[in-house]
């Protein structure tokens, strides 16, 4: 399970990176989500995959898995959720102001 | 157990939160920022005072005992940064009344400046790895909208290079906490230090650690700067000062505390390559310093040099080196703040940045002239201001450890600095003043901050004695992680 | 502009929000203990609101909906410190939780925690914060 995993997040990883490396500021939006889900995957696979029970009172399971990840998870998603937000907004706005969404065409100094 | 602790952080939290539930008029707002953060600053000096008591002042948060829960630690090293960051931002703030204008101030200045505190105080005082990486994401969101705030072409185009570099490196972030999570199972930092300690720091924990060197070097501006200059010349002076003055620094905070804490028992190999990284920053920023004829580039350029200089104090691994980099970590916080506001109020004024079209300012602005000649010497590092005791430690630390080339770069580097900031001062405020009389612009209330800061930057290098004991217990606790891990499992 | 045909849509919609509402509340009260709380409940209410911004057009909701929403983020998020300020006041650790068994009519025997406080108050962050980010996304066009 866990090579399996190693090798999805593995491939999450690449196409997100493919994506940042685009020059169309849609895709590196979508890259930097790709990336994130890789991110997560990978900190559910290091805290263990299922040894036990859910954590949840009432269950009798004799053991439990370490619910530790999965509330790392949560905060990150809702971390990357919110700048995710705020990245769309932002380049929204910069598509309006400057023109273009192209990357290529945002460098140099014009506009100081 | 001392719920202090926790009050730098919830005293501007819930004062931003009230202004942005009921929206009052701009003057509420700006007097309930300024009652906020000096709040913050009587809280971490009354912290500092207990701390220097009875030692480090710890709070498990929730009452779950380390390391199940979020512990929060305060030791004297994160109480002084919490005074100075309290003390500087309330003094940009004061600067922003001047500057920043209505359209900003209606678009929830004042609650973003305070969530931005809220976050770096929160860096400063977590004792959990992830707890970090939370606060460093609610400093970083308020900064990526208060760097866009306005919305002009430049600031959208730069604060979308510094949105994704940042929200790159909180991946990298997170990766490197799942990697030491798999490899100690805990996150706890007072717990890592024991277990890394009990474990021996082996190839898999040093190369974890490199992971975390990269992290907090992005968000520092530790050789891996390219997305700085630009970012922190884009927004309005009293934004780009508070950036200048505190963001980097949080990141300096996190690599000087996960290597004196945790990571330390291999640093012939992790000291050495922040050794180097120092060096190469050090050289870079100082060659961007002299090369351009912007006071925006010059400054930023200056900022990243001043990384450089802390980090090789931490890099010579010894108590006189780690004593400099915190004498020179809170005279960055005060003279970087000093610098960008007056840099910005000259461009303001001059209604230009390039150097070669600003002459005379000191004709019309005496004041304003010599405290920027003033804040000059004290980066450069001459006696008796606040840049020279740092400086002097920093390198004597060096020296101490062997890494002659690291001292050695550290006072070439600081000469080309004193050359970059008298290059502004020589050509902006001496020669033939060319501003005509009735364009003169009003300067009374943007005075009142640079001159406290002016007079900060005297103080704490004619003071230096003064607070020596208190930098003695935060240099101790850093030196000796014992310390911190029996504060934090309630062992002292 | 012509008005797009769409019935079907908002015939569901009548009925599935206030489905999904319910299920929302349900998702709420069953945390704590079960899967569920007030980060999923918040997120399953937005989703109702969503699928009514989606059918009508923004106005409609809005003048339905008098709420400005970045000041109900505010206010959540303002519950939650206040819950675990709670803590503090009688001198424990902040964020420190207590809850109790009660007798109530109704319910018979029932378990109030202080954590609900500060789920509500999560609750409220999301639903604010979500509806926010999609309003200030499709606003102009």
């Amino acid at each position: 399970m866990e090579t399996i995993m190693s090798i999805l997040i593995g491939v999450l990883f690449a196409i997100g990176t493919y994506l940042v490396l685009t020059k169309s500021l849609l895709r590196i939006i979508l890259g930097t989500s790709v990336i994130s889900h890789g991110v997560n995957l990978l900190i559910l696979i290091m805290g263990g995959v299922k040894t036990g029970g859910p954590p949840l009172l009432g269950l009798d399971a004799l053991s439990f898995t370490d619910a530790l990840p999965q509330a790392l998870i949560l905060t990150a998603i809702v971390i990357s959720f919110a700048t995710t937000a705020l990245f769309l907004v932002l380049s929204y706005r910069a598509y309006k102001v400057l023109g273009t969404d192209d990357t290529e065409q945002m460098r140099g100094n014009e506009n100081e | 157990m001392n719920n202090l602790v926790i009050m730098p952080i919830l005293i501007p939290l819930i004062t931003g939160l009230l202004m942005v539930a009921f929206r009052r008029k701009a003057v509420v707002q700006r007097f309930l920022s300024v009652v906020a953060l000096g709040a913050t600053g009587a809280v971490s000096l009354v912290l500092m005072v207990q701390i220097k008591d009875s030692g480090i002042q710890t709070l498990q948060l929730g009452g779950w005992e380390a390391p199940f829960g979020v512990s929060m630690v305060a030791d004297m090293f994160s109480g002084m940064l919490l005074l100075t960051t309290s003390i500087v931002s309330l003094l940009c703030l004061v600067f922003a009344f001047y500057s920043i204008g209505k359209e900003r101030e209606a678009h929830y200045f004042y609650p973003l400046y305070l969530f931005l505190i809220t976050g770096v105080n929160g860096s400063f005082l977590t004792g959990d790895m992830f707890n970090l990486f939370v606060c460093f994401e609610v400093m970083l969101i308020s900064s990526y909208v208060l760097i866009s705030l306005g919305g002009t072409g430049i600031q959208l185009r730069e604060s979308i290079k510094y949105v994704l570099i940042n929200i790159l490196s909180s991946f990298l972030f997170l990766v490197a906490i799942a990697y030491l999570y798999a490899a100690t199972g805990t996150l706890n930092m007072a717990h890592l230090s024991e277990r890394v300690a009990e474990a021996g720091q082996n190839g898999i924990l040093t190369a974890i650690a490199i992971l975390f060197l990269i992290v907090f070097s992005l968000k520092a501006g530790l050789f891996l700067f390219f997305w700085l200059p630009g970012s922190y010349s884009a927004p309005p002076t009293a934004i780009a000062a508070i950036f200048a003055a505190l963001l980097t620094k949080v990141g300096i905070y996190s690599i000087i505390r996960i290597f004196t804490l945790i990571f330390y028992h291999e640093p012939h190999i992790t000291h050495l390559i922040i050794g180097i990284m120092a060096a190469v920053t050090m050289l870079l920023g100082a060659i961007g310093a002299v090369a351009y004829w912007d006071i925006k580039k010059i400054l930023t350029y200056n900022v990243i040099v001043g990384v450089g200089l802390i980090m090789a104090g931490l890099a010579s691994n010894s108590t006189v080196g780690l004593t400099g980099s915190m004498y020179y970590l809170i005279h960055d916080i005060i003279i970087k703040a000093l610098i960008f506001l007056i840099g910005g109020t000259v461009i303001t004024l001059a209604g230009t940045s390039k150097l070669k079209y600003i002459s005379g300012l000191i004709q019309t602005y005496p004041f304003l002239g010599w405290m920027f000649f003033i804040a000059a010497l004290s980066l450069a590092g001459i006696p008796p201001l606040s840049g020279f005791i740092g400086k002097v430690f920093i390198t004597e630390g060096t020296f101490e450890a062997g890494f002659l080339w690291l001292g050695a770069i550290g006072l070439i580097t600081s000469l080309m600095v004193l050359y970059s900031v008298m290059k502004i001062f020589l050509n902006g405020f001496w020669g033939d003043s060319y501003l005509d009389e009735e364009k003169k612009g009003e300067v009374k209330g943007i005075l009142f901050p640079l001159a406290i800061l002016t007079l900060l930057t005297i103080g704490l290098g004619v003071g230096a004695e003064g607070i020596y004991s208190y930098a003695e217990l935060a240099i101790e606790s850093l030196m000796n992680p014992l310390l911190y891990i029996e504060a934090v499992f309630g062992r002292g | 502009m012509k008005e797009p045909n769409d019935v079907i849509l908002r015939s569901v919609t009548k009925v599935a929000v206030l489905i999904i509402l319910t299920f929302a509340i349900n998702l709420f009260f069953s945390g704590h203990h079960n899967p569920g709380g007030g980060f999923i409940g918040g997120l399953a209410f937005a989703s109702a609101l969503t699928l009514l911004f989606l059918c009508y057009d923004i106005e409609t909701v809005r003048e339905n909906i008098p709420v400005d929403f970045k000041a109900v983020t505010a206010v959540g998020v303002l519950i939650s410190v206040f819950t675990g300020i709670g803590g503090i006041i009688f001198d424990r650790p902040f964020l420190t939780q207590a809850f109790d068994y009660f007798q109530l009519p109704l319910f018979g025997k029932t378990e109030l925690a202080t954590a609900v406080l500060f789920d509500i108050g999560v609750a409220m962050a999301v639903i604010g914060t979500a509806i926010t980010i999609i309003s200030s996304i499709s606003e102009d066009r």
